[in-house]
């Protein structure tokens, strides 16, 4: 006879451990069953982990989890071709407690994450594919394993498997995902020591930076790049929706090549020595792009709930707060003895009155208004270089007359009244 | 039937790095997994349970870590598992692991009496092959190495047959039971666990036994203590040269490969006796 457990969480990623941490320590019987060698095996993300959520699971994780480096520096580049528009902010104030985010390396900090649901309770089991639910009369009972005898019930099943979530599309939650929902970023660990590091990025050992690169770095189509300081290595990587790398017909790896070998990034890297490289999906719908999230006996979380914030490169942490408050849709349900739709519908009611929820209404339009109108990337930030080269250079011209120079060559390249509109367009997709 | 297994938890050999000043393995470089050879151990007693019935238990000397390949060990199959882990065994050589596992297979064997040991080959990290063999002649029973078959069990004659690899061929013998098998890679293929054996494996904790729960023991045979072994020297082995290259008119290439072909005509013969 098939075993049965109060929940079956499907994948151990940050929102599969958070939901099956916190079910554990409620006292729940929890399988958490993840695909990869170990759990992190599979999982790729640039590398920022935000400290509040997680924090919220585990009180003063810095203290004990595998990070990098906490980061004090978030810069911001609008690249061209040969030169870069620079902004940011550095604070000593992040590279103390209670710390703000931190750089990771995912394959070390999932295994540790799953270390703590398993010490509250939960069973891991690793090396197992999850390929379907198992529905009686309308209602998710348990999930089928490609394991013999790979049967296993439970009251509930939290589906954490991940951007493609085929679990949720088998049950009909979603379609599968159009290529203008879903980014494709490729990104390289590069080993450099720590001092060089230290040196090329202005910091001591226990501190780090970030920058978002714009602009050339996906050669001017919708997406960003980045660098992340590690204790010992670099993570840089490139990401474009899928429908940009399909209209201009770019292939993920060239345009990693290009950005390595770009002259505004180049010397970074040098003498690095390419340690990992990785490959992976990100939901970027947004708003419009959250599938049903909650079913009889079933619940949806993380990317699998497409719950990522891309312009604040937020994901995990979202990942993490809607697997907790599965958890607590779940804990509630176990006591009721009631895990119906409507009652797991609570979480649903959670996620919209979050952060989660909130934040992506507030960019709901955002990916699609920079998806169609290409101008902010691949003509907005060449016109900023040329801008402030301008502006910077010293000729003998009189201020007065660069600044109208300046904007005379916005306008005349763009056309003022649609500069106008373009500047209406992008505070309407963001405010 | 009781078969005791004894397994080993190795770095991965296949990415460990190794430390190119000192000709050191970096362990902290190679995640650590049950020793490929063990795998396969537990696979064929697992094979041989089928047809006999009765209990496998797995046994290792580690460090506390260690009880993650005996969760492996469960996943394939096993029954129960017993971890001696004490730090009087730490730096053991191949004479004072034996003799560590000598002493917990006694107390197995007067809790539970045992039909059969089987181990791997060898560990992928020392590449030995004396440990079996030496619990086997400190346990008085007969070592059978390199085996690639288990061809029969005989319960009631207390007798196994099997086939054992050798440089040019193969024998097949016969043992009286109890004796002890060092398995060859070849010998099954290790079967995709099913769900209720990770169930039982992810919640499983082994018998952890230390020095102080055995009786008569030596401890001037345990540990760095008990290790005559003295390494000289380590190193890394030289790159396989690549493959030859044979140039000129198709004739000529032909020629060329027949007489290489006759030059290593001894090897190919070995290879079809197989």
């Amino acid at each position: 006879m098939s075993e049965k457990f109060d929940v079956i969480v499907v994948g151990a990623g940050p929102a599969g451990s958070a939901c099956a941490l916190t079910c554990a320590k409620n006292g729940l019987n929890v399988l958490l069953i993840e695909r990869g060698e170990y759990p992190g095996a599979k999982n790729v993300m640039g590398g920022v982990l935000y400290r509040k959520q997680m924090e919220e699971l585990v009180p003063e994780f810095w203290k004990e989890a595998p990070l990098e480096r906490p980061v004090i520096e978030q810069r911001f580049w609008m690249m061209d071709k040969e030169s870069v528009v620079q902004f940011g902010y550095k604070g000593l104030e992040w590279g103390m407690e209670p710390y703000n985010n931190f750089t990771v390396l995912r394959a070390q900090f999932d295994q540790w994450f799953a270390k703590k649901a398993v010490e509250a309770g939960a069973l891991l089991i690793n090396e197992t594919v999850v390929t379907e639910c198992i529905v009686e009369n309308g209602k998710v009972v348990g999930i089928r394993t490609d394991r013999p005898n790979g049967e296993v019930y439970a009251d509930v099943v939290v589906l954490a498997d991940g951007v493609n979530s085929l679990l949720s599309k088998q049950l009909g939650f979603h379609k599968e995902f159009r290529p203008d929902e879903v980014a494709l970023t490729v990104m390289e660990v590069i080993n450099l020591p720590k001092e060089k590091i230290n040196d090329r990025f202005n910091l001591e050992d226990n501190q780090g930076c970030t920058i978002e690169i714009f602009g050339d770095s996906t050669k001017g189509n919708l997406g960003t790049a980045f660098v992340y300081t590690n204790k010992e290595s670099l993570n840089i990587g490139v990401g474009t929706t899928l429908s940009s790398m399909i209209k201009a017909k770019i292939k993920p790896y060239e345009l990693l090549d290009y950005l390595k070998t770009h002259p505004m990034v180049k010397p970074m890297l040098a003498g690095g020595e390419s340690a990992e490289y990785l490959a992976h999906l990100i939901p970027e719908g947004g708003y419009r792009s959250v599938p049903k999230v909650a079913g009889n006996g079933v619940i949806v979380v993380g990317d699998a709930a497409q719950l990522v914030n891309a312009i604040h490169r937020e994901g995990s942490n979202m990942a993490m707060s809607s697997g907790k408050m599965a958890a607590e849709a779940v804990v509630k349900a176990h006591k009721s003895g009631d895990f119906s739709e409507s009652s797991l519908n609570s979480y649903r009611e959670a996620l919209n009155s979050s952060f989660i929820m909130k934040d992506l209404e507030k960019y709901k339009d955002a990916a699609h208004t920079f998806e169609k109108y290409p101008q902010y990337f691949n003509e907005y930030v060449p016109m900023m270089n040329k801008a402030m080269s301008k502006f910077f250079t010293v000729d003998g011209t009189p201020k007065r007359e660069k600044q109208k120079q300046i904007m005379k060559s916005v306008t005349s390249e763009r056309g003022t009244i649609r500069v106008l509109q373009d500047i209406y367009r992008a505070w309407k997709a963001v405010k | 039937m009781h078969i005791v297994v004894c397994v080993k938890q190795v770095p991965d050999t296949k990415i460990i790095k190794i430390n190119p000043k000192t000709n050191t393995l970096d362990r902290r470089s190679a995640p650590a997994i049950l020793n490929p050879y063990d795998a396969h151990a537990v696979q064929e007693a697992v094979k041989i349970r089928e047809i006999t019935g009765g209990t496998i238990s797995v046994l290792s000397m580690g460090p506390p870590q260690a009880t993650e390949i005996i969760r492996k060990s469960v996943e394939i199959g096993a029954d129960r598992g017993y971890l001696i882990s004490d730090r009087a065994f730490a730096g053991a050589d191949t004479l004072a692991t034996s003799y560590a596992l000598s002493k917990a297979l006694e107390k197995i064997n007067n809790e539970h009496p045992v039909d059969m040991i089987i181990c791997g080959k060898h560990a992928i990290d020392g590449d030995t092959g004396q440990v079996g063999p030496g619990i086997a002649r400190r346990m008085d029973i007969p070592p059978i190495t390199n085996v690639i078959e288990v061809s029969e069990v005989n319960q009631k004659e207390n007798t196994v047959l099997i086939k054992r690899k050798l440089t040019n061929g193969y024998e097949l013998i016969q043992s009286n039971l109890p004796c002890l098998l060092t398995v060859e890679k070849e010998i099954n293929d290790i079967d995709y666990s099913p769900m209720p054996n990770m169930i039982k494996a992810a919640r499983y904790e082994p018998i952890i036994w230390a020095v102080s729960d055995f009786e008569n023991v030596d401890r001037s045979q345990m540990g760095l203590k008990g290790s005559p072994t003295i390494v000289g020297k380590m190193f890394t082995p030289p790159r396989p040269e690549g493959g030859k290259r044979l140039d000129g008119t198709t004739d000529e290439q032909v020629k060329q490969l027949m007489e290489l072909l006759m030059e290593k005509k001894d090897l190919l013969t070995i290879q079809s006796a197989k």
